[in-house]
């Protein structure tokens, strides 16, 4: 009798641990199932092609996807320097530890609010308070594609500023993680032999710590990537290229949260390789940021 | 004369004070204050988020606001959202947390860290990086546009199982790694005295490791109960009380699917509700979040 209970929790939590591997593979089959139609009439044109229009049935993503890349990487150049100096100034002895621990604290809290009330935010304070910035910006340097177009509102500009506010956190809490880990040897030795604080920081910290750092800020970059809500309502969600930053744009998860619930036909199965594509995106940047960390990993 | 050793010496020590005006200690200064400076723009946007929801939010919360349904009218409310949130979150975490808790009761004491078990862990990773619209899109696919569920296509439950693929990962990680904490000793001793393995998880090495997975199944609860995006085609939304046992098989309102909708109308009226939805939100995880804090730290001493 005890044997079998034995045997049977076993048996249990075994397949319990396979649901993961299952829900994944199902999400994967899903949605390339539901992609393939699709797939079949625009294959790689598909991709590269911008004009997005359901009443004439025809579907390029590429507004999308380059959207998504640009409003993520965009966002990775603004929050990694950001993130890593805040990591820095609260794992060194700079201002005492109790202030350290709640600059840490109020980090990660930020990491708790839900992205839809970023974006409610992002709507009524944060856009209306940059614009004037972003309209000087234009008239400075509006002979520059980039910054060709007046600033309506929302925009690729302040969905890129809403995705650093999203992915600070991440950055900050792993790369400070990863420094607090670098043990204290190193650093006395750095100090031993006569460096300054930013000597050791720049030649000895940073070094044995920068494989966590990279895995974060891979980490966030995924994050950025699949992140819809915020951006979808502060990206103005237009289909229209445009190089301008200033303009409307559109990624591929706002597009889903946008038009998913009402499409039917072939523009269902336009989403549906759309959100393929951010699947592999996604997918491929978590699995670089895992091989990365195994790679940097410094033996010490 | 001669010189006095001491001071020959003297004339060979360097000066070793500390020099204001050297490069080096310069840059010191300037990356010192820059960190500072950056440290001081990364808490800027908690503070006026934070901000903004408690005075816009608190401003137009009232007691009425709470026994109104969300007809998005002069005089709605928002408390059937508030319901709304707390039964899809009950919904998904009475499927995550058996799940991911037995997932994770595999990886760390009958794995035995095998091929599978690498997998199985390698697959937690992959699938905390799926993003949550997917989420969402698969639901949809499976379980609303199928109507596999008695034949309702939009619904609490469906709204729940895609909250549930989000948290699962979550729940897993969090077991396996507190499981792995409970030092073997335990285990043998417990399986020394004559308990079957089963008996020895059962009262000895998950009663151990409560407190780590606590924290992490609050955390995934207070992350779950603010995602929107898994619910904007699965769950939907509903102007109506959620009543009795329909509200399972029906749309139904939630916090943050009523902060999508109304932040984007342009009715003043409703974004004032979207405010006050947000300030609920809001503090509701907040106190989540510093509960599963002073859980780790009563657990530490």
């Amino acid at each position: 009798m005890e044997k079998s209970v034995d045997g049977g929790f076993r048996i249990l939590a075994f397949l319990l641990a396979s649901v993961v591997a299952m829900v994944l593979l199902a999400i994967l089959i899903v949605v390339f199932w539901g992609s393939v139609d699709s797939m079949g009439r625009y294959g790689w044109s598909f991709l590269v092609t911008s004009n997005w229009n359901p009443v004439k049935d025809e579907y390029g993503a590429f507004t999308a996807i380059y959207g998504t890349l640009l409003t993520s990487l965009l966002a990775l150049l603004i929050a990694v320097p950001l993130g890593v100096g805040t990591a820095i100034f609260i794992t060194e002895n700079i201002i005492p530890l109790k202030i350290r621990t709640l600059i840490g604290l109020m980090v990660e809290l930020l990491a708790a609010i839900p992205s839809v009330v970023l974006g409610l935010w992002a709507i009524f304070v944060m856009e209306p308070f940059i614009r004037p910035f972003l309209e000087v910006l234009h008239k400075i340097l509006g002979w520059l594609p980039f910054f060709s177009t007046d600033p309506m509102g929302p925009g690729i500009a302040p969905a890129v500023l809403i995705l650093v506010v999203m992915i600070l956190p991440i950055i900050t809490a792993i790369s400070r993680d990863s420094l607090n880990q670098v043990p204290m040897k190193l650093r006395q030795a750095a100090y031993g032999v006569g460096t300054t604080r930013w000597g050791a920081i720049l030649n000895v910290m940073l070094p044995a710590a920068i494989s966590g750092i990279v895995g974060g800020v891979m980490l966030a970059l995924g994050r950025a990537m699949g992140e819809t809500m915020a951006v979808t309502m502060i990206i103005g969600n237009s289909n229209t290229f445009s190089w301008s930053l200033l303009a409307p744009g559109n990624t591929i998860s706002a597009m889903l949260a946008n038009q998913f619930g009402e499409a039917d036909g072939s523009q269902v199965s336009s989403l549906m390789y759309a959100a393929f594509i951010l699947m592999i995106l996604t997918l491929v940047v978590n699995l670089l940021a895992q091989w990365l960390v195994k790679r940097l990993s410094l033996k010490y | 004369m001669a010189i006095s050793p001491t001071a020959s010496l003297r004339r060979d020590i360097p000066d070793l004070s500390y020099k204001q005006g050297l490069r080096r200690n310069l840059l010191n200064k300037i990356l010192t204050f820059l960190v500072g400076l950056f440290s001081l723009i990364a808490v800027l946007p908690l503070v006026a988020v934070l901000a903004y929801v408690l005075i816009k939010g608190g401003s137009v919360l009232n007691l009425t606001l709470f026994t109104a349904a969300s007809t998005g009218l002069e005089g709605g409310g928002i408390g059937n959202a508030v319901i709304g949130t707390i039964i899809v979150t009950f919904l998904s975490a009475l499927i995550a947390i058996p799940v991911g808790v037995g997932g994770g009761i595999f990886l760390a004491e009958y794995s035995g860290g095998g091929v599978f078990a690498n997998f199985i862990r390698f697959g937690t990773n992959v699938m905390a990086g799926v993003p949550s619209i997917i989420a969402g899109v698969f639901v949809y696919a499976v379980i609303v546009k199928t109507k596999i569920i008695f034949g309702n296509s939009y619904s609490a439950i469906a709204g729940g199982v895609a909250l549930s693929i989000l948290m699962l990962p979550t729940v897993i990680k969090t077991t396996d790694e507190g499981l792995k904490l409970v030092p073997d000793d335990l285990r043998r001793a417990a399986l020394g005295v004559g308990a079957s393995k089963f008996v020895t998880i059962l009262r000895i090495t998950l009663p151990s490791a409560f407190t780590p997975i606590a924290t992490g199944v609050v955390l995934s609860i207070a992350r779950a109960a603010g995602e929107t995006a898994p619910l904007i085609f699965t769950a939907l939304f509903s102007p109506f009380w959620p009543e009795g046992f329909d509200a399972f098989f029906n749309p139904i309102a939630t916090l943050s699917v009523l902060i999508y909708n109304f932040a984007t109308l342009p009715y003043e009226s409703q974004n004032e509700l979207a405010w006050a939805a947000s300030f609920v939100l809001v503090l509701f995880i907040l106190l989540i979040n510093l509960f599963a804090r002073w859980l780790r730290r009563f657990a530490s001493t």
